[in-house]
């Protein structure tokens, strides 16, 4: 047992199935000390946390809470370890008032307890002034804004007085004002002596809060240090930024339709309840071009493409070809030749490839079905051996070919791909990258790309948009990206 | 604002069955009868919204727990003639120990599989039941020496006093810090088991409290009617109306689970010389209810403007 460090990790492996999340983690976090844990989408970072906090039970390794061996304990009993965890989704109980809820957290885990403390609500009380509740505390959850009611978890993790305190994504969905009042509150959370620990995207989210930062690419640490030393170390940079990548883009001029693009998004807002998912995004796509969409999770670009897809309610209009798409349904928008692969990939998982494919091919006459399966298989050459094995039996690059593959089944005009690198090893991403490479060179297809893996988004990319925090805040070519929107990103 | 309406609704119920202690001045045997049978069923109701309103476990088989308790009630009575007090006890307790031994295997699986096993469990009750005849009566049913009372009055009054003392103690245990935490883990256990609590144990504890009053108000049945048969006791529709009540009267409010008892029970009454389309029109009713008001009648008449 090392002295100082109230959270000490070694070892620490987590497998789901075939795929590795977690390999062979470590980190220390001492008392009064913010460690920042960051990582792409996939990179396994909020299984790490899972992994301390007990929710997912390790394979292997050792977790030590205040020195106490924890691993693979039942997440109640590291609770009460003095361990505590601040989840990014919120779910307060509703029936119950702001007060109520704090109260919650300060019961004792006993069944005989009918009447509670009677100095319980004074407790709850002072822990809601502190983190500035105290004018909401008899109101509903229901009828809070965002910010009061990520305020109201903060207040549940401070009552129990954790020792060792997990946040994952502190900062997710809140303004800039409100991003400064929450710094406020776990910087005092680590002047009180406790360690904590912050789960982000990048470093740039967390730079000013932490005092040291330890990096994870594909489930392995790969740098720690100081914000500045991660965000100058050469691997941080290539799995961020990409380093230095070919890019082949094709001047904006070159697309015939440069007047009316093919696809036009124009000023569109959402609001998922009271957060804003999206902000005035404007952006187009011109037939035949190849558009990425690069962004961080959370920033916007899922939502994005639902709404193209009409799968969600906006304001502002986007328009094909001119004609606006709003008041479509979502299958009628599809049918006209705007097909998403979603992020979930959403195989029929029982059935076979080759019935995923079919299904896909609906709408087509039988020689033509089987003619576009002929050209799929010859593009991905992997679906051919395996047409009659069921869809959920297949590694994670299959099915993503496979996603991908049934989308082509519906001889899109606009194909849109939602990070289809998510969860999959370098060596995939190259055969899909090479995929992607071939459908831009031999066919008409226009491709809006979403991604936050740079490597895989720039190389085939004719433009780049970023979309932060449900903004856009670049476009340009992909060669400019990193001298220009880089940093940024880090 | 939400405490004052409770208050209300407390002062309310307690005026209403104030009021109801006196029916029997007043009106025939025959409605008390079915009053009785009501606040049997409100039992049944209040017991089950304990586990679905509040530990968020959907109980398909309530009356797994009813019917263990009513046929050991009555086998007990029935083979050694004890006091009736014991065969009563003797039900509640070999209810819960049926409930803990459903239920320790059933809260370990996720989702919809609690609910199936416990469906599983009144299937084999039912036909444990049919198969053991001797012990059991079999299809005809259990036909037990002894009777609480022969009068009606008596009859009523004791199920009513049961049914507000059950209730008042479901009532007060939703709403205490053990209730505060049952939610919780209903809601959310991943993150009731971060902020300490042990989500298996309160559940199960739910699961036996819930256990304690089915298993009674099913052995107190018993000695109402003077038999147990499965029809009445353990067939799936019949939870499937206890079930409806609940959610008819409105979920997590305890009380509000005999308003769905006492309403489809006297409208199936009221709606009998329809023949067989009694039972349609009932269930269409509350069919309506549940889809226009969501949080049931009780929810209804207490909605606030903040109650989302």
């Amino acid at each position: 047992m090392v002295t100082g460090a109230q959270l000490e990790v070694s070892g620490l492996t987590k497998r789901f199935g075939g795929l590795v999340a977690v390999k062979d983690m470590a980190l220390r976090v001492g008392a009064g000390e913010i460690l920042g844990l960051i990582g792409p989408n996939g990179s396994g970072k909020s299984t790490v946390m899972k992994l301390i906090m007990g929710i997912e039970r390790p394979d292997a390794g050792s977790v030590r809470v205040n020195g106490v061996e924890v691993a693979g304990w039942p997440s109640h009993k590291i609770a009460r370890m003095g361990a505590g965890i601040i989840f990014q989704h919120s779910r307060p109980l509703h029936r119950q008032t702001v007060l109520e809820n704090i109260m919650l957290a300060l019961l004792p885990d006993q069944l005989m307890r009918l009447f509670a403390d009677p100095n319980t609500e004074a407790r709850a009380r002072v822990i809601a002034a502190r983190v500035g509740l105290d004018a909401v505390l008899d109101r509903r959850p229901a009828t809070l804004p965002f910010a009061d009611l990520r305020k109201i978890e903060i207040a549940k993790a401070i009552a129990r007085d954790p020792k060792v305190l997990l946040i994952d994504e502190p900062f997710a969905g809140l303004t800039s004002t409100e991003t400064a009042a929450f710094s406020e509150l776990i910087c005092e959370l680590r002047d009180d002596g406790r360690a904590v620990l912050l789960v982000d995207h990048n470093v740039k989210s967390v730079a000013r809060l932490v005092d040291r930062v330890l990096a994870m690419y594909v489930g392995e640490r790969i740098a720690e240090g100081t914000a500045d030393e991660v965000m100058r170390n050469e691997t941080v940079r290539r799995v961020y930024l990409g380093g230095s990548i070919e890019t082949a883009a094709r001047p904006e001029a070159t697309f015939r339709d440069s007047d009316t693009p093919f696809l036009a998004v124009d000023n569109v807002s959402v609001f998922y309840g009271k957060a804003q998912a999206l902000e005035n995004v404007s952006i187009h796509i011109h037939a035949r071009e190849f558009v990425s969409v690069v962004g961080l999770n959370g920033a916007g670009k899922t939502t994005l493409f639902n709404a193209i897809s009409g799968l969600l309610p906006y304001t502002g209009d986007i328009r094909r070809q001119g004609a606006s798409l709003r008041g479509r349904t979502p299958a009628a928008i599809a049918r006209h030749g705007i097909v998403q692969c979603p992020e979930g990939r959403e195989l029929f998982t029982d059935m076979t490839v080759r019935e995923n494919l079919d299904l896909g091919g609906q709408h087509l006459s039988d020689a033509e079905r089987a003619e576009q399966i002929e050209w799929l298989f010859d593009l991905f050459p992997i679906l051919r051996d395996r047409h009659k094995q069921a869809a959920g039996t297949l590694s994670g690059g299959e099915q993503q070919m496979l996603t991908i593959a049934r989308a082509l089944m519906m001889k899109p005009k606009l194909l849109i791909l939602d990070e289809p690198t998510l969860g999959l090893a370098p060596v995939i991403l190259e055969q899909i990258s090479k995929t992607l490479e071939k459908l831009r060179k031999t066919t008409a297809i226009t491709v809006l790309l979403g991604e936050q893996n740079v490597t895989f988004a720039l190389p085939h990319a004719d433009r780049v948009y970023v979309l932060e925090h449900a903004r856009i805040v670049w476009e340009g070519e992909p060669a400019r990206f990193a001298a220009e929107a880089g940093t940024g990103y880090l | 604002m939400g405490g004052l309406s409770t208050r209300r609704v407390l002062l309310i119920a307690f005026g209403v069955i104030v009021l109801a202690a006196f029916l029997p001045l007043g009106v025939s045997g025959y409605i008390l009868g079915l009053l009785t049978i009501a606040y049997y069923f409100g039992v049944f109701a209040m017991a089950w919204d304990l586990l679905f309103g509040f530990a968020g476990e959907v109980n398909f088989g309530p009356t797994f727990l009813i019917g263990t308790g009513a046929y050991t009630a009555g086998i007990l009575d029935n083979l050694y003639q004890p006091p009736i007090w014991l065969c009563l006890i003797a039900g509640a307790l070999a209810a819960v120990a049926g409930g803990v031994v459903l239920a320790l295997p059933a809260l370990r699986v996720r989702g919809p599989y609690f609910g199936l096993t416990t469906l599983v469990a009144v299937l084999m009750l039912q036909n444990f039941i049919v198969v053991d005849a001797s012990l059991t009566g079999g299809e005809i049913g259990l036909t037990v020496p002894d009777v609480m009372t022969i009068s009606d009055a008596k009859n009523y009054e004791i199920a009513l006093w049961f049914m507000a003392v059950s209730g008042a103690i479901l009532f007060a245990l939703s709403r205490s810090p053990v209730g505060l935490i049952l939610q919780a883990s209903g809601q959310d256990t991943m993150q009731a088991g971060a902020l300490g609590f042990n989500v298996v144990k309160h559940k199960l504890a739910a699961f036996i409290i819930s256990a304690f009053f089915s298993g009674l108000a099913g052995a107190m049945l018993v000695f109402y009617f003077g038999s147990a048969s499965v029809g009445t006791l353990v067939d799936i529709t019949v939870g499937v109306q206890i079930i409806i009540a609940a959610v008819l009267g409105g979920r997590r409010t305890i009380l509000g689970a005999v308003l769905g008892s006492v309403f489809l029970i006297v409208m199936s009454e009221l709606l009998r010389p329809l023949g067989d389309l009694s039972n349609f029109v009932v269930f269409a009713m509350a069919l309506i209810v549940v889809l226009v008001f969501p949080n049931g009648l009780l929810g209804m008449l207490t909605r606030t403007k903040d109650n989302v």
